[in-house]
């Protein structure tokens, strides 16, 4: 469709408040050989339930529906995986489902899990994702991974994924960036700023002390793109625990979880980017009609909405996600936020999608250093802090996984226990891995709202994940 | 003796010859570094499957013959009546009415040009093209979407015009027997397989 009637653009309304009680994780790494998928989902489970000082059968028996995004049946080669892992977490006989939309799986799980409760359905649902991408060496999970590109007219070709991606990324960077060598060294920054909170967090697979030419050195995949623009190939898993009001003060009752108000908001686009047809842009409430007349002329060739350069389907979510939330300035509004980094230049496409700045202007969000935990232009707290994980690029991406890492993620710091996670030595001695001496505390102060954004492919799915302290929302009826 | 797995139709049913699956040893995979324990299995999976293109089959027939064939919504009652589809999309997108098909070979050879493009040094296991892949999306007048594809002479750049060639000898009748070349490259430099159609 390039049209939408007022039906269509409905905002969503959840029928009743839906929480985020807890969330939990596994070690994310390219191979861990030593465990099953299962052990890797009873590890995120078991976190999700210490951090509300239970015992993981005392969390068992408040869940009564499960969803589980897991995206590649072929990856694993176990069709039904679900239901192997949903047995082994001993949550027979209860309701279960499978869910995959790509990259976006994570985030479209949590949608589920949060409609389930809405609509009152269930009072407490696990939502659990979880991918293990190294059952193949590399080439055949790139062939894999192009598996998710349309069979017949794209995966032919090459059977790489970044060859359908990387051309709107060449587009982008042509039209938008005006290939510019100061537009390559931000999206460099990128790379550098998740690689190095990556070395924060003990989950993360990839930490890298690294500089901008380190990045601009490292081998061309997809010019411009580099080794290091791009996100991993993972495996773990992640889980949260979704409730009702009720279910959510029993459940925290005495710990240092906060129950948090959960929205979540999807869109969806073309599977293959070739059959994009030209459209109005759907406004954010941050935005007016005559702002992008002219885009065009500032912008030569960015005249085509949404073209090869913007993902309309994050443009939807977000345009759902802030209207049900009450989001209108997302500047102003969140405190804390995770962005699909699948590319250092599709993050940057994504800062438009989602409208923390106009489009045609995302790579402003980092160089004015408003990306960043500590400004490094001022020195005081960035305005927005994202990918504080390390994202995609330095953390992971562990497909069905991914949107719930991000969710753990940003409700660590609204929860005021990102240190705790993060910091623990036992962690960083259970995974064998070091904590750097410069091991540095990145907990967002105040940080009151938050979103996290999953996102599939060239842009076929993707999620909005908002999170709120319940004493600081921006709508009344919410 | 192993024979490629061939497949007909027949009675509208599929008929089958040879191997479509071939047996490979499981392997145990073990922790060198302790003791050799037993960490796991390899599983080789290989197998051959039978997919129908359905009613998009006469794309993947006309490119093995030089032609490209897209659509078109005639629906008189569809509020987008006359947009035209490449990639070949069987119905309307937007009525879901059957669209026309339409041999859009001179519209593609007249007026074809890059979109957007990008080399890619990379490449999956199953890839048959040369590389770097140079990636295409190719955009044409009055046609309303933007095909993907792969250039095989010439250096891709935004707004270069490019014609396309088809392997009409050996075809594989998959989608890499359409590809495109700059402008001006004789019929005898193009790959081999490959003509102007
Ligand atoms: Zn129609």
């Amino acid at each position: 469709m390039i049209k939408f009637s007022d039906r269509q653009l409905k905002t969503p309304k959840l029928m009743r408040p839906v929480y985020l009680v807890t969330a939990g994780q596994s070690k994310f790494d390219r191979a861990i050989p030593e465990k099953r998928t299962e052990e890797l989902c009873v590890d995120a489970l078991t976190m999700a339930a210490r951090l509300i000082d239970k015992s993981p059968a005392e969390l068992k028996s408040y869940i009564h529906s499960c969803y589980y995004g897991h995206f590649a049946d072929h990856f694993g080669d176990q069709l039904l995986g679900e239901a192997v892992i949903h047995d082994r977490l001993g949550l027979d006989p209860l309701g279960n489902i499978g869910v995959k939309t790509g990259g976006a799986t994570g985030g479209s799980t949590l949608w589920e899990a949060v409609k389930t409760v809405a609509s009152g359905y269930s009072d407490c649902v696990l939502a659990m994702g979880w991918e293990r991408m190294d059952e193949v060496p590399t080439d055949e999970g790139n062939h894999l991974i192009s598996c998710a590109a349309d069979k017949d007219w794209e995966t032919p070709l090459g059977h790489i994924y970044t060859g359908y991606y990387a051309v709107m990324a060449q587009k982008y960077w042509q039209v938008f960036g005006k290939e510019e060598e100061s537009f390559r060294r931000t999206l460099a920054e990128i790379a550098v700023k998740h690689h190095g909170y990556a070395r924060f967090n003990p989950y993360a697979q990839a930490p890298m002390d690294i500089t901008v030419n380190d990045v601009l050195n490292s081998p061309v995949v997809a010019y411009p793109l580099r080794a290091l623009d791009c996100c991993l190939m993972s495996v773990g898993a992640a889980c949260a625990i979704i409730c009702d009001e009720d279910t959510a003060m029993k459940l925290t009752h005495n710990t240092k979880n906060k129950p948090l108000r959960i929205w979540v908001a999807a869109g969806s686009h073309t599977l293959r980017p070739a059959c994009r047809r030209d459209m109005e842009i759907p406004l954010l409430p941050n935005e007016s009609p005559d702002q992008y007349a002219d885009l065009g002329e500032r912008f030569p060739g960015g005249d085509r909405y949404p073209g090869f350069t913007g993902f309309l389907a994050a443009r939807m979510s977000a345009y759902y996600g802030y209207r049900m939330a009450g989001i209108v300035d997302p500047m102003e509004d969140l405190d804390v936020i995770e962005l699909h980094d699948a590319f250092t230049i599709s993050d940057v496409q994504t800062y438009e999608d989602v409208g923390l700045r106009p489009y045609g202007y995302g790579r402003d969000y980092v160089e004015s250093g408003d990306c960043y935990h500590t400004n490094p232009n001022t020195g005081e707290p960035g305005k927005l802090p994202s990918n504080l994980s390390g994202g995609l690029i330095g953390c992971m991406h562990a497909v069905g996984a991914t949107g719930i890492m991000q969710t753990l993620e940003v409700a660590s710091h609204i929860w005021n226990r990102w240190a705790e996670i993060h910091g623990d030595q036992k962690i960083w001695d259970e995974f064998g891995r070091e904590k750097p001496d410069d091991w540095t505390d990145l907990q967002v102060k105040d940080a009151k709202r938050a979103l996290a954004i999953s996102h599939a492919g060239v842009g076929s799915h993707v999620t909005a994940t908002i999170l709120m302290d319940p004493d600081h929302l921006l709508k009344e009826d919410a | 003796m192993s024979i490629f797995g061939t497949v007909r139709v027949k009675n509208g049913q599929y008929k089958i010859k040879g191997d479509f699956h071939h047996i490979t040893p499981n392997m145990p995979i073990r922790n060198e570094e302790d003791g050799w324990k037993l960490m796991g299995i390899t599983n080789p999976r290989a197998m051959t499957y039978m997919h129908s293109y359905g009613g998009e089959a006469p794309f993947f027939e006309s490119i093995s013959q030089g032609k490209i064939l897209g659509t078109r919504c005639d629906d008189p009652d569809c509020e987008f009546k006359g947009t035209s589809y490449i990639p070949f999309r069987i119905h309307c997108p937007d009525c879901l009415s059957k669209n026309t098909i339409v041999d859009f070979t001179d519209i593609c050879k007249n007026t074809g040009t890059i979109h957007t493009f990008m080399v890619c040094e990379r490449f999956g296991a199953f890839n048959t093209l040369e590389k770097p892949i140079k990636f295409i999306n190719v955009e044409f007048d009055g046609i309303s979407t933007i095909l993907m594809s792969y250039l095989s002479i010439g250096e891709p750049e935004m707004g270069l015009r490019v014609v396309p060639i088809f392997r009409t000898r050996n075809p594989t009748y998959t989608i890499t027997d359409l590809s495109w070349v700059a402008e001006g490259v004789a019929e005898e430099d193009l790959p081999e397989g490959f003509t102007y159609g």
